[in-house]
């Protein structure tokens, strides 16, 4: 059971969160010229890395605001940085 | 039915199996992973196209990974012709393995029950019985009296919160001793000289070029003539070395067992929508589980939560099963893909193969992925059973898409 920080709620049970998948996997700028290769990369690649994962998070059972948070995949410590703690200046 | 002692079917603990070497210098097939997949992939390409200098490499021990971990669910009643093609192969040689290997697997074809629940998964199902019987799959539609014939403990009423509308049956399903599959295998390796080498972790590979020619492990560089990934949830860290992405997501998926009990429960039976699956093993234990973790993870394990769902819905189903303890829960990391089917073929190094994505539902696939992926090897081209599952069909769009028609969930 993970133990999450909501930037806006504090540290929640996992229960009341739903997992988005990978952060920072920007839109295409210029979807017409992107080729079929980097589309496929787009929908369908992400990273898998044992380690650090950058991961998206919604607050589904509280604010229901999405929210980044970098997550050990073996260990699953969770890392406090990125102001992740402060509301507001979190990515989206 | 008079009551059995439990485990009385159980052949005894077998001795030994296979030697232990050390790792020559080079062979002419490496195979990184030594799960069900790797040691049925180095049989066949013994067996079926004669290349023996081969290695089965495992970092930890043998079937120690998915292989020790899964509910041995054997089935064959996938929707698409593409994976009723590679899982019926699979199914096919089941049938015939326990002679071949000349071991006792504890193959088990008890049937397989797969619930709908809602108007929208009793039409999918009819429609996946259809599609079955024209790919030469046996499958019938049942309504919920002639389930509850089959599988009596299972509640059947009307009162149920998610009520059983009916379910598919597959009467050739079944179940297999997992820890007999491989070590069938293992033996049967051993003795055309494959050599099975343990705690003997893949850590990078040998290039020249865009041609891989051999691996490097913690005990030392092994040269190789072709080099075969069959690493399971870990697939995406070993492709990482070459810089080679893969569409793949790895995932806790947890399993669990219940102490011994008499004979209760005579097929096998699983539910998509309230999300549970359970058989009867062999000696007893009632073997149980769900869908993954949502998370990424290495770990191999999961939370509670996802168990404790597991169990409100395994209690729904089966009201006996309220009195019965829990022994233990665990987990395995599976390999995930976007639509929930395999990857087995060439990759864009000359010498190297990769076999992957098997997610949730691999083990059924044994000698089915054995003897497609030697084929792959041996004749540098995909068998036409895994033709379809190329890692290419993420660009061209020709996904095997069996995310709900598979019947489980992931
Ligand atoms: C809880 C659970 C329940 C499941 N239930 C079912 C089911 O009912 N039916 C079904 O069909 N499937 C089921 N599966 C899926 C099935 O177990 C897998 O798809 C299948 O086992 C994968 O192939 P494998 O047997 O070769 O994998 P594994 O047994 O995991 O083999 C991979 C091996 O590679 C080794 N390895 C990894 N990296 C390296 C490296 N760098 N160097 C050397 N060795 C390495 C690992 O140690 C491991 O032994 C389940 C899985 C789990 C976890
Ligand atoms: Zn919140």
């Amino acid at each position: 059971m993970l133990l999450i920080p909501c930037p806006w709620c504090g540290p929640r049970n996992e229960i009341e969160f739903h997992y988005g998948g990978q952060a920072e996997v920007s839109y295409p700028a210029d979807p017409p010229e992107v080729s079929d290769v980097d589309w496929a990369h787009f929908l369908f690649y992400r990273a898998n890395p044992r380690g650090v994962f950058a991961e998206r998070w919604s607050h589904q059972a509280g604010c229901r605001r999405w929210f980044t948070v970098r997550r050990n995949t073996v260990t699953n410590e969770i890392q406090a940085e990125d102001g992740a703690s402060e509301a507001g200046v979190v990515p989206r | 039915m008079a009551p059995r002692t439990p485990g009385a079917d159980l052949p005894e603990h077998p001795d030994w199996l296979w030697r232990s070497p050390d790792p020559k210098s080079s062979y002419d097939v490496v195979i990184v992973g030594g799960g069900g997949h790797g040691l049925a992939t180095a049989y066949y390409l013994a067996v079926n196209h004669g290349i023996t200098n081969i290695a089965v490499l495992e970092g930890g021990w043998l079937a120690g990974g998915n292989m020790a971990r899964n509910t041995t669910i054997i089935r064959s009643n996938y929707l698409w012709d593409e994976s009723a093609g590679l899982y019926e192969h699979s199914l096919k040689l089941w049938e015939g393995l326990e002679e071949a290997l000349d071991y006792p697997l504890l193959f088990s074809q008890r049937g397989v029950l797969n619930l709908a629940h809602s108007l929208q998964e009793v039409r999918d199902s009819v429609r996946r019985v259809e599609a079955n019987k024209l790919n030469g799959v046996d499958a019938e539609w049942l309504d919920p009296a002639q389930v509850a014939e089959i599988c009596p403990i299972l509640n059947t009423s009307e009162d149920l919160r998610y009520p059983v509308l009916g379910a598919t049956w597959q009467p050739r399903a079944g179940i297999a001793k997992h820890d007999h599959v491989a070590w069938g295998f293992a033996r049967a390796l051993d003795r055309m000289g494959v050599d099975l080498v343990q705690n003997c972790q893949v850590t990078g590979f040998e290039r020249v070029g865009d041609r891989i020619v051999g691996v490097e492990t913690t005990r030392g560089p092994i040269r190789a003539g072709k080099v075969a990934l069959a690493a399971a949830g870990q697939t995406s860290v070993l492709a990482d070395e070459l810089g080679l992405r893969l569409p793949i997501q790895s995932h806790p998926l947890q399993a669990l067992v219940s102490e011994l009990l008499e004979p209760v429960h005579p097929t096998v039976v699983m539910s998509n929508s309230v999300h549970v699956y359970v058989s009867q093993a062999h000696k007893g234990e009632l073997v149980l589980g769900a869908g993954i973790d949502s998370y990424n993870s290495y770990g191999q394990r999961g939370a509670f939560h996802t168990i404790e769902r597991e169990m409100t819905a395994a209690v729904e189903l089966f009201p006996m099963f309220a009195r019965a303890h829990v022994l233990r829960t665990w987990a395995g990391v599976v390999d995930v893909t976007p639509d929930a089917s395999a990857i087995m073929g060439r990759t864009p190094f000359d010498g190297l193969y990769v076999n992957c994505g098997w997610g949730t539902g691999g083990f059924k696939a044994t000698p089915g992925v054995g003897w497609c992926y030697a084929h792959t090897i041996a004749h540098d081209e995909p068998h036409p059973l895994n033709a379809p599952f190329n890692l290419e069909r993420f660009t061209t769009g020709a996904l095997v898409d069996e995310h709900g028609a598979a019947g489980v969930a992931h």
